[in-house]
């Protein structure tokens, strides 16, 4: 606990409840505004739940709200065990603070990456509501001379069912004193669910109203008195610097007022965003040409991990080791081989990366979408050679984030440009080639997977080996990321799986090659998958079993899994005949702690090679459904941005140059592109696991499974684009 | 720089700005009226449509000069309290995800509800493949406008 908490818990007025290293600091308050006021107030004082005195009950959402529906989940859960009464429910984004507002099974870091939010904050929500409910109670027996025994609660008030006598929470706050010692509570003093007024019961999003009517406030949208537009004219090569610069024409265009060299390109600072964009391309710039992305072109690379994947001598990161793999491999009857290929992809979040920074003596203030406040508030710093202290991030909606916005380059580069604005706020607005050409894109990866199998055709030793460029070692400072092991889970992670396999070995190879490479939804999961499961069903071909009850067998002894699976096989009617020219397809994927299985119908036209998928079912099993519908969109979502990478999304670099640069040579899923989704939730009394990225991994393996099963050939190469359909069919 | 006066969500504007300055821009960032977003700036995801004359249009490949003397209407103006069928039927298929494609896609349905009462499936995903969704919304999209048609 902080000084500041011990402090706050010696008022009258406000006390901190929680758990473990997670302190929840309530206040009752006077009246609650419902806008930026209170929002500022509670951030100040890392207030979590604020009991106004006219019912208002303000809770703080700890992580970014990019669509995933967070802002909504998270508060919801500490809603329902302090009975709050949705409706005077107001939520407010917290600002930055890894100590405050940290992900309990995030290592406490406030960021809201690899589908951790719910999940992460789970118990800590709930219990801390139930527990600001024990004192809302013990004050209200109190005032009503009664029990606490006899009092429960109905949404925002306490009941007195004998004396028929109700007291509101805000009435109670305008006198509520806090109770010594504070009534403790565990996890069976939370509501059973069968009490549940919120969670599973689709509460309306708090978000949604605002996305209807153009209000939705996102970083693009900040607005600030005397605020300068940004833009900057960034290398064609990643990581090359300014040599000359040739200003004449840019200073031309109406509207500029600065140029200036930065260290990642050269900025223009202007008071239109149109004259910031139109002079930045009227720069005449030349660069270095020593970056070491300048010999990237990724069939040059791809052939470079293929010999490295295949070496086993060759020095690697251990990222599951169970039994002896190799020894069992050496023993084995038989030993099956594949290789696996997934071109770079690129978030393309449908709002450009922008932030908006205003540097006033040394301190600093920040606007920006992120999955990061505390990374930005440390990349602001440097910016602007402050301390961290110095710095306020104001974490906006996201239009989109997909695990691109916790780099904070966009931030850095905002809080350069303001630097050099004489005390105006400046707004950086990338264009979209910006956004794509500095991506940091999935990375290229390849595969190898060795099997060995006994006289039966089981499995008796599995080897995976995983080669491409590291993000975490990228944005973790050395020390932190050798601390871990260098155990990249973003880039070599995914190679775990539930399916009994005694021994089995998993090295990650990390092989720089000069281009930067991020998270993207689906994280590793989003080619091991591809992987895993496609050749799962070339295993059970080998054995000559369906691919079902292959994989079921393969998960007797976790339900779960096997409940899932056989739940998706049942909605598609996996053993009904298709229609000629269409065939089924299956995947599995425990990634991300929650458990999915999808089944696709495909068609090949053998003519262009295009594979079309006609109908997808998905089941999942993320524990608790706290917001059933809204799961089963971001199913949908998903598995639509699996589509795109399984089919059609590929980035192109040529000597180190990013070729797609818009939507018309990077094509994502359009409306007529999206097949029937049919999602079933399996939702139980598990604690919940993540669900924003579930959907990806499963499609791809699905439709490679399901191209197989319709002509026979595998496909080992990601996106799956007609040319090299057309090139496996032969 | 030039003045150009025209008419955004019922009321006259005049604004001073390069005749070829993007509408986009100029409703964005000079009248602040940022509902209307940008995705692409090349006429390929349409976040930044727009009504011009109770026409679609991707306002960032409209130039200011073109909307002289005309109607603009962006989703601010599109009803009194947002409560234009369709925003109703968006908040009750609960649509949005991340929401920044969402204005553009309201602003593209409401053209086609505005000429068509009862789109049939094909002539929704016809009308509507211009616009993109990096978080997927497409089947919630479907159904709201189906819902709205059904009023
Ligand atoms: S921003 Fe105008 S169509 Fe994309
Ligand atoms: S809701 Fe995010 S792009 Fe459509």
């Amino acid at each position: 606990m902080t000084k500041h908490f011990e402090k706050l818990a010696l008022t009258r007025r406000g006390f901190v409840v929680g758990t473990g290293a997670t302190a929840i600091a309530v206040m009752f308050g006077t009246a609650s505004g419902t806008g930026e006021a209170e929002a500022a107030a509670s951030q100040t004082i890392g207030t979590w739940i604020k009991i106004g005195d006219d019912g208002i009950v303000t809770l703080i959402s700890p992580v970014s709200e990019m669509g995933q529906g967070t802002k909504t989940a998270v508060p919801l859960m500490l809603a329902e065990d302090l009975d709050a009464d949705w409706s005077k429910v107001r939520v407010v984004q917290a600002g930055a603070s890894n100590k405050l507002y940290g992900n309990p099974k995030f290592n406490h870091q406030q960021q809201t990456v690899g589908s951790y939010s719910v999940t992460g904050y789970y118990l800590t929500m709930r219990l801390a509501g139930a527990q600001a409910r024990q004192v809302l109670l013990a004050n209200a027996a109190e005032t009503l001379k009664v029990p606490v025994a006899e009092l429960t609660t109905e949404p925002g008030m306490v009941v007195h069912a004998k004396s028929k006598r109700k007291i509101g929470y805000g009435e109670i706050a305008k006198t509520a004193k806090v109770p010594d010692p504070l009534p403790q509570v565990t996890k069976a003093d939370l509501k059973p669910a069968s009490q549940f007024r919120l969670i599973g019961k689709d509460t309306p999003r708090v978000d949604v109203p605002s996305k209807v009517n153009g209000t939705a406030e996102y970083g693009m949208d900040v607005q600030l008195p005397g605020m300068l537009y940004g833009s900057i004219r960034y290398p064609e090569v990643q990581h090359e610097k300014v040599l000359t610069v040739d200003d004449s024409e840019a200073k031309k265009v109406p509207g500029v007022v600065k140029i200036v060299t930065l260290p990642v390109g050269v900025g223009v600072i202007a008071n239109t965003v149109e004259g910031a964009m139109r002079a930045k391309e009227a720069l005449k710039v030349t660069w270095s040409k020593t970056a070491p992305g300048q010999t990237y072109t990724q069939d040059r690379v791809l052939a470079d991990y293929r010999t490295i994947a295949a070496d086993w001598s060759k020095p690697g990161i251990t990222m599951v080791k169970k039994g002896d793999a190799d020894a069992a491999l050496k023993g084995a009857a038989k030993v099956l081989t594949a290789e696996y290929y997934s071109e770079h992809v690129s978030h393309v979040c449908m709002e450009p990366l922008n932030a908006t920074a205003w540097v006033q003596g040394d301190k600093v203030q920040v606007w920006s979408g992120n999955q990061a406040p505390a990374v930005m508030q440390i990349l602001a710093s440097i910016a602007a050679g402050t301390k961290p202290d110095n710095v306020t991030v104001n974490t906006m909606l996201l239009g989109g984030g997909f695990g691109r916005r916790s780099d904070g380059d966009d931030v850095m580069h905002a809080t350069m440009l303001a630097k050099a604005a004489d005390g105006h706020p400046v707004k950086l607005i990338w264009n979209r080639s910006d956004d794509m050409m500095n991506d940091k894109f999935r990375p290229l990866t390849v595969q190898r997977l060795e099997i060995g199998l006994d006289a039966k055709g089981d499995i008796v030793g599995w080897r995976h080996r995983i080669v491409n460029e590291t993000y975490l070692g990228r944005v973790l400072p050395p020390p932190v990321f050798k601390a871990i092991g260098m155990h990249d889970v973003v880039s070599g992670g995914g190679g775990e799986m539930n399916y009994a396999v005694g021994n089995h070995r998993v090295e990650w190879a990390r092989a720089a090659r000069g281009v930067d490479v991020g998270a993207w939804r689906g994280i590793a999961a989003g080619y091991t998958k591809f992987a895993i499961e496609t050749l799962i069903d070339e295993l059970a071909a080998n054995k000559k079993m369906d691919p079902l009850q292959y994989r079921l067998s393969l998960l007797k002894d976790d339900p779960r899994s096997a409940a899932v699976v056989q739940a998706v096989a049942d909605m598609a009617k996996w053993t009904e005949k298709r229609p000629d020219g269409r065939a089924l397809g299956l995947a599995y994927s425990d990634a991300l702690n929650s458990h999915t299985a999808a089944v696709v119908e495909v068609s090949v036209d053998d003519k262009t090679g295009a594979i079309k998928v006609h109908h997808v079912w998905a089941a999942v099993d993320a524990g608790m459904a706290v917001q059933p519908k809204n799961i089963e969109a971001q199913m949908r979502g998903a598995m639509t941005f699996g589509l795109g990478a399984a089919l059609r999304e590929q980035i192109h670099i040529e000597n180190g140059v990013v070729q797609e640069r818009n939507f018309d040579t990077y094509q994502v899923m359009r409306m007529s592109d999206v097949p029937e989704m049919t999602v079933k939730v399996i939702s139980n009394a598990n604690e919940p696991t993540g669900i924003g990225e579930a959907g990806v991994p499963v499609v791809a393996p699905a439709i490679a499974n399901a191209v197989a099963k319709l002509t026979g050939k595998r496909l080992r190469h990601l996106p799956m684009t007609p040319d090299r359909v057309k090139q496996a069919l032969g | 720089m030039s003045s150009f006066t025209f008419t955004i969500n019922g009321k006259s504007t005049t604004v001073t700005a390069e005749a070829d300055t993007p509408l986009l821009w100029v409703v964005r960032e000079h009248l602040k009226l940022t509902g209307t977003k940008f995705g692409c700036g090349a006429g390929l995801c349409g976040a930044c449509t727009v009504h011009l004359d109770g026409k679609a249009v991707r306002s960032c490949q409209t130039q200011v000069s073109e909307v002289k003397g005309r109607k603009v209407t962006t989703i601010e103006g599109l009803s009194a309290n947002a409560d234009h069928p369709l925003q109703k039927a968006w908040v009750a298929e609960q649509v949005p995800q991340c929401g920044y494609c969402q204005s553009g896609q309201i602003m593209q349905a409401a053209e086609l509800l505005a000429k068509n009462k009862n789109p049939s499936r094909e002539e929704i995903v016809t009308h509507m493949d211009g616009n993109i969704c990096r978080c997927g919304t497409y089947p919630q999209i479907i159904a709201a406008i189906q819902t709205a048609a059904k009023g």
